[in-house]
């Protein structure tokens, strides 16, 4: 994957946002996001960079992955994956502990994860 | 890089998870993300004021200007469903705050140390530590295989606390930046059961 070119600052990006530099989700830089069911209809309504977002994030994305690959701020991303949320258009997949894995559980699957990988 | 038989593509039912490679100014901290990632490292951008990054006052400045700070950071998919993701903290001092962002939620964090200058670890040392709940190790980045002190001298001159623990690894060899990681999983799963460290 390669960064998409990068924006100048100039463009203001919280033009973007209407001005607002908070989302009103915890929306981590490792938190996934995803597009439950592609709709075209949803496609042509949304503009510009909720479009660009809601295109990449057909694949599972992260709130990180959606910054690097768009060239967008981070602060600008969790902005637009909010609104998105609330729309309906995209939806976040859980935190572990919001999933229910006990934190012990989880490191015992990252300790087996990790103990999988062949360089 | 890490390179998987299977697509690099998440599954709808993928959750994630966070480790933070933290360290001085070209301690490898991009090359350790990168030697266990299996995208390309990739770059995300945070936007914000120099005033707000605690640069020069800039009060007087009705302007303020804006700038931005990069995050390296990769992804590794430990399981059909379960992506870590591994994260580089920017290198300028200026930017702590940035750190608490970048933390938040992580299951632990390794930081880098060149032995060649130690010194620069120290304020990363020292932000986890003041950090409740964050288990960190300290790997020693020796590029040459070699280590010119011995390893408890190390750990003096970096005065952290005994339970911490400190290892070589070399951040170019997939094997031991993983391996580094595997030591960071294992002493959180020390800190989980037992309340002592807790």
């Amino acid at each position: 994957m390669t960064s998409a070119p990068a924006r100048s600052a100039r463009v203001r990006p919280y033009a973007i946002t209407g001005g607002r530099t908070s989302s009103r989700r915890p929306l981590l830089l490792e938190t996934l996001v995803s597009v439950p069911g592609f709709d075209r209809a949803v496609y042509q309504e949304l503009v510009a960079e909720t479009r660009e977002i809601y295109v990449l994030c057909r694949a599972v994305r992260s709130i990180a992955e959606i910054s690097a690959g768009l060239g967008i701020p981070l602060g600008v991303v969790r902005v637009l994956v909010s609104d998105l949320v609330d729309e309906g258009r995209v939806r976040i997949h859980p935190s572990p502990a919001a999933a229910g894995a006990p934190e012990h559980v989880l490191l015992e699957r990252v300790l087996r994860g990790l103990q999988s990988i062949q360089p | 890089m890490v390179y998987r038989a299977s697509s690099p593509e998440l599954s709808p039912s993928a959750i994630s998870t966070k480790m933070v490679v933290a360290g001085g100014f070209g301690a490898g901290k991009t090359t350790f993300v990168r030697s266990v990632s299996e995208i390309e490292p990739v770059t995300s951008e945070a936007l914000m004021t120099e005033a707000s990054a605690g640069a020069d006052d800039l009060s007087a400045t009705p302007d303020k200007v804006m700038t931005t700070v990069a995050m390296d950071f990769g992804r590794v998919s430990l399981d059909a469903d379960l992506a870590l993701y591994l994260f580089g903290t920017p290198g300028q001092d200026r930017f702590w705050f940035l750190w608490d962002d970048l933390i938040r939620g992580a299951l632990g964090a390794v930081v880098l140390a060149d032995p060649r200058r130690l010194a620069d670890c120290f304020p990363a040392i020292e932000y986890f530590e003041n950090v409740p709940d964050m288990p960190f190790i300290v790997a020693l980045n020796c590029f040459d295989g070699i280590l010119p002190y011995g390893i408890e001298d190390v750990r003096a001159a970096l005065a952290i606390d005994p339970e911490v623990p400190l290892l070589t690894c070399d951040a170019r060899d997939t094997a031991s930046a993983v391996y580094t990681l595997t030591e960071l999983v294992r002493y959180a799963m020390n800190l989980t059961r037992d309340p002592v460290f807790a």
